[in-house]
């Protein structure tokens, strides 16, 4: 088991580099390649009409005009020593870890990602929580009664709720509950230590948006899994020694049929945890996924990059996380 | 097997002195689907004792697997599956009737006064859980008592069933024990709470023949321990001459034969028997013929044929007269003292043709 | 069978006259000619075809024309040798390991007619299958699977050679590698005197036309979308061939041939019984007249009425089409049924090796024996008679398997010799070989 487990850490840190190194290519080496001069780059970061000096002086500052190569050492160095730039006669320090500045605004990038960081982890895990509930609850009586009309109902609920995107229902659930009937009224994040209260009801209307997309894709999956489960020989076995349906249910039937819903969990999980996109902007959060979204809009080239290497890193955690879980509630997974 | 009446004719008897351990009576398990309804079990009634052993024979389809479940009440066993079977007829156990019974109480006897054995022990224990735990649960569920208890319980059965280092063992999963092993803690989990009535359904199939015959042995062993009746479903004849004092065997959800073992091996009465045997190699003779297989297939269960079942198949089909095996369903009728068969030929003719035709060639 | 197969042993060249309708093979579908015997090969097959038309023939190192000129001379040389004893030609080449293979595939029918000797249609040479086991950070290989390992034996044209042992000791592994849909580790095999030990695929493709294989799961190992006529048909695409009276005629009458209509040319496999399937699958190896089928547990997912059905087809069809058979099963009933000589298996060795009447009435080594005690006999009168041999334990693994002879862990006659020396495999009487320190039955004193 320990010796899995270093394989899969190892595995995930080498993952890292590579999403890290092919992003970092994409951003700087692939306008090269097309023709971009270092001096277009640099200019990026001066704003309108520089001279040629401080184009000179960026390049020289900021290493462009090395290889791509040696940037990119740079770059990884500065994620885990931080950097020291140094512009004219003061040195700009930029702490652990570096991603860099942004070309427009000249602030550090990590500590506005991490500022945004709360938004959408609050976000995220509560409507994980929340889809997680809803959509295996769901599920599971589904399967325990198929076709019967609960089952009918709530899959074809489920089947609109796969289907109708984001920008849709979210857009539906601000005008029915923020501006019909005012129950959840726009307010700004409000972070959770400072009143849980405020910071719950905030968050209840996109929680329960996002969930509604998700809850029907995990209905939906533990539908499937708990009718083959309970079809398998071993569920007829924990009958046939006399276990209550409530324990065959629960004990022999939703332990295996929730196993592989793991995997999927983790891969949206880590999706959701580098930004959700679209339900910040709707809900005008301003989340690591709205930061995104105006890093793009302005090709904030180091921004962009930060936030890719976030979203890599929880995909790649998420991953690592699954897989040992998955070890840990499936047996035979841990031989081989 | 021991009474003569055969069919759901008979006036069932009060339940206690004299009833037979377990009585099943035109037992009758429909599955209703888009295609038809499908009669799995159609009209089945045999009797048996406690330390007595039946063997149940047929082919995939004939409906035996589906017996052995109706009478453990794994048919009725969640809403679910009530809602896809019909069933009808009677199954008593010790006197007390199953079929109309609360499906909770039917619970409350199914692991404790009958357990089953299933063919593929991989599969049929769960994956998750320690070989240990799944016995224990076994055992908690009827027995008021402590994990430890229950454990030191589980540890003793694993050792009856000839598990070497048992209390090592315990904590084992399934996936790590072999094929044998995993059959022979399968038994421990059936025979935790001493049930009077053991059901095998293809105990063996899936082992190997020395792993096979250390299997049955052991059955066989475990019978004489406990006294209890066991029914042991099988495809091969092999396996139950081995085992059964009684024999029953069925064809297209029905019984076609059923008497004591010895007698349908040493003089089988109906023709499909007479087609399982040409069809089996042996081992114990050497012959270069060819085998003489049952032509054809198994019949539909949703369109069974009229008349016997086994008509469209049978070489002696036109034997009796009047077009008899199309048209009218043989009833089982008893040749010798408790050997039934269902055929229209005589008895003094189908004994012709065991002994001048079929006999000879096998 | 046995009658069978002295019958047959003169048909054994009729697969020859379809010889003049081959083409060389065509390199550039070459890839897809392994899966010719797979399951569900049926859409490759198609691209396959396509590409074989377009191909450039690819001759050159497959003496194809060679090799089917000497293949009439063999079963020539068996009729003369028929009544020489058959275990002779294996012992002659294992001692005369020098005579070279190139040779005997250049020359192979005077060679037999000279010495007399039957000249196999596969001949196996220490053959091993290591599967790899591998450890820790750097997947650094710990041990192996030895699912076979050194094994010895030839088939000879028309007979049906049995292989028989419990889960694990190697049969199926066996199967696949003298079908070479798997490749060995080590020994050799030859296919009428030409080693195809290590061929590429592109170059077993001509070998594919004449050694098939019958596969166990008649549900798994027919693609569900195709039907029976495209299913049967696939070996004449994947092949490039094209049958006399075309592809569909030639299907249709490999149907009625295996006991099925013509009118299921267009069904789907759902629509067919186990035992039709299987019918079907013996009718897809038979397309293109194959000279060796390999059948891995032909029957044993089948109903016992349907199974004596099929092992009677196979055996119809080895007289009419002079096959010859390798048959992998469990059930030692069966196998000695069909079988003109059986091989045991144990833990990826051969522990025994002789023709049926010999093994059935005297088997020699200790596990055979305790093997057929423990097959149930359908008769209540030999509950009693019989002594069995209970064999205790499992089968020990094949990672690690025991020093010596591997079954002396579960041997009742084990000694010392037995931990510390492996036996040999070797002849005590005509046609009857065994592994065994401590042979039963054996005809004198101190043989081993």
């Amino acid at each position: 088991m320990f010796s899995y487990l270093i394989r899969r850490v190892i595995s995930a840190v080498i993952l890292l580099l590579i999403v890290s190194a092919v992003t970092f290519g994409i951003f700087f080496l692939l306008p090269k390649i097309a023709g971009q001069t270092t001096d277009q780059l640099a200019q990026q970061y001066i704003g309108k009409s520089p001279t040629p000096a401080d184009i000179a002086a960026v390049k020289r500052n900021l290493g462009l005009d090395k290889p791509v190569y040696e940037q990119y050492w740079e770059f990884l160095k500065g994620i885990f020593t931080g950097v020291d730039y140094k512009f004219g006669p003061e040195a700009a320090r930029c702490h652990v870890p570096c991603f860099g500045y942004s070309f427009k605004t000249h602030i550090e990038v990590w500590p506005e990602i991490r500022s945004r960081l709360p938004v959408t982890l609050s976000l995220a895990v509560g409507a994980a929580v929340v889809w997680l509930v809803s959509g295996i609850t769901t599920g599971v009586i589904s399967a325990l009664r198929p076709g019967s009309l609960f089952d009918r109902l709530s899959m074809g609920v489920a089947l609109a709720g796969v289907s109708l995107p984001m920008f849709f229902t979210g857009a539906i659930a601000l005008a029915l509950f923020t501006y019909q009937w005012p129950i959840f009224e726009r307010s700004d994040y409000v972070p959770l230590f400072d009143n849980p209260f405020l910071w719950a009801r905030t968050l209840v209307l996109p929680w329960v948006t996002l969930a509604f997309l998700y809850s029907a894709l995990y209905a939906r999956l533990t539908r499937a899994g708990m009718l083959e489960t309970l079809s398998e020989d071993y569920i007829r076995t924990a009958r046939a020694k006399g276990l209550g349906e409530r324990t065959v249910v629960v004990r022999h039937g939703l332990r295996a049929a929730l196993t592989p819903l793991i995997t999927v969990f983790g891969m949206d999980l880590g999706l959701l945890l580098g930004g959700a996109l679209i339900t910040e902007q709707v809900f005008s959060l301003q989340g690591v996924g709205a930061f995104a979204v105006q890093a793009i809009t302005a090709n904030d080239l180091p921004n962009i990059l930060g936030v890719t290497l976030l979203a890599a890193f929880f995909i790649v955690l998420c991953n690592l996380v699954v897989d040992v879980l998955y070890a840990a509630v499936d047996p035979r997974v841990r031989l081989s | 097997m021991t009474d003569s009446d055969d069919t759901a004719s008979g006036a069932p008897k009060p339940p206690g002195e004299g009833a037979p351990f377990l009585d099943v009576r035109d037992l009758k398990v429909h599955f209703p689907t888009d295609d038809g309804l499908v009669k799995s079990v159609d009209g089945l009634s045999f009797t048996l004792e406690k330390g007595k052993t039946l063997g149940i024979v047929g082919e995939s389809g004939s409906g035996k697997s589906v017996t052995s479940l109706a009478v453990m009440g794994l048919h009725r066993a969640s809403r679910r599956q009530r809602a896809t079977v019909r069933m009808s007829g009677e199954i008593r156990l010790d006197g007390q009737e199953l079929i109309g019974a609360d499906p909770d109480e039917v619970r409350r006897l199914r692991g404790r006064r009958m357990a089953m054995i299933f063919q593929d022990p991989l599969s049929a224990l769960h994956p998750y859980y320690t070989v240990g735990k799944q016995i224990v649960e076994a055992y908690r569920v009827h027995h008021d008592v402590d994990k430890k208890t229950a454990r030191k319980r589980a540890i003793e059965m694993l050792d009856r069933v000839g598990i070497p280092q048992p209390d090592k063992r315990v904590d084992d999963h399934p996936h790590q024990f072999s094929g044998g092993m995993r059959q022979r803690a399968m038994i421990a989990m059936a025979l935790v709470n001493n049930p009077e009535l053991l059901i095998a359904d293809e105990p063996t199939t899936a082992l190997d023949v020395t792993v096979q015959a250390q299997i049955l042995d052991l059955i066989r062993d475990l019978q004489k321990e406990f006294g209890s009746a066991v029914i042991v479903i099988t495809h091969d004849l092999g396996v139950v001459a081995e085992l059964a004092d009684d024999l029953l065997v069925m064809y297209g959800g029905r019984c076609v034969e059923r008497g004591p073992a010895d007698k349908i091996f040493e003089a089988p009465q109906h023709p499909y028997t007479w087609g399982l045997l040409g069809s089996m190699p042996r081992i114990d003779r050497d012959h270069t013929d060819r085998l003489i297989p049952v032509k054809g297939s198994p019949p539909s269960l949703i369109n069974v044929p009229s008349g016997c079942a086994f008509n469209p198949r049978c070489p002696y089909a036109d034997v009796p007269k009047d077009d008899l095996t199309r048209t009218v369903r043989p009833e089982l009728t008893e040749a010798t003292t408790g050997h039934f068969s269902a055929c229209h030929m005589a008895p003094a003719e189908r004994k012709r043709i065991w002994t001048e035709e079929i006999a000879p060639k096998l | 069978m046995s009658e069978n197969a002295k019958k047959k042993s003169g048909k054994a060249g009729e697969p020859a006259e379809t010889e003049q309708t081959r083409e060389p093979a065509e390199a550039g579908a070459a890839a897809e000619a392994q899966e010719s015997a797979e399951a569900g090969a049926a859409e490759e097959a198609g691209k396959g075809g396509e590409s074989a038309e377009s191909a450039e023939p690819d001759g050159a190192d497959v003496p194809d024309g060679a090799a089917s000129a000497e293949s009439e001379q063999p079963a020539e040389a068996a009729e003369a040798a028929e009544d020489a004893e058959p275990a002779e030609p294996a012992e002659a080449v294992d001692e005369k390991p020098a005579a070279p293979v190139a040779s005997a595939a250049a020359v192979p029918a005077p060679r037999s007619d000279a010495d007399g000797v039957r000249t196999p249609l596969l001949r196996v040479r220490g053959l091993t299958r290591h599967f790899p086991i591998t450890k820790g950070l750097l997947k650094r290989q710990v041990g192996a699977v030895q699912a076979v390992d050194g094994i010895d034996f030839d088939v000879y044209p028309g007979e049906t050679l049995g292989v028989v042992g419990e889960s694990g000791c190697g049969k199926s592994t066996m199967g696949r590698l003298i079908t070479r849909l798997d490749e060995p580790t080590g020994g050799t095999v030859e296919f009428e005197g030409q080693d195809i030990t290590h061929l590429s695929p592109g170059k077993l493709r001509p070998m594919r036309r004449d050694v098939q294989m019958i596969f166990q799961d008649p549900y798994g190992s027919l693609n569900p979308r195709h039907t029976i006529g495209g299913i049967v048909s696939t070996p004449f695409r994947l092949q490039g061939v094209e049958p006399e009276g075309g592809v569909k005629k030639e299907v249709q009458r490999l149907l009625e041939l295996v006991g099925l209509s013509p009118e299921h040319y267009n069904r789907y496999p759902h629509e067919f019984s186990g035992g039709q399937r299987q019918r079907i699958g013996i009718a897809r190896a038979l397309a293109l007249k194959p000279k060796l089928v390999v059948a891995d547990e032909p029957v044993s997912a089948l109903d016992v009425s349907i199974q004596a059905q099929v092992v009677n087809l196979m055996d119809d069809l080895q007289d009419e089409l002079g096959l010859t058979y390798v048959i992998i099963a469990h059930d030692l009933s069966v196998i000695r049924h069909v079988s003109d000589r059986i091989v045991v298996m144990y833990l990826g060795k051969i522990v025994e090796l002789a023709d049926r009447t010999s093994l059935y009435t005297t088997p020699m080594h200790p596990y055979t024996k305790a093997l057929m005690s423990a097959v149930p006999v359908p008769d209540t009168k030999r509950r009693t008679e019989r002594d069995r041999i209970l064999l205790k334990g499992d089968v020990p693994s094949p990672i690690n398997p025991p020093s010596g002879c591997r079954f002396r862990t579960r041997c009742w006659k084990a000694t010392e010799t037995c931990t510390t020396t492996e036996p040999p495999l070797v002849s005590l009487k005509d046609g009857h070989k065994v592994a065994c320190h401590h042979p039963e039955n054996a005809p004198g004193p101190g043989t081993a």
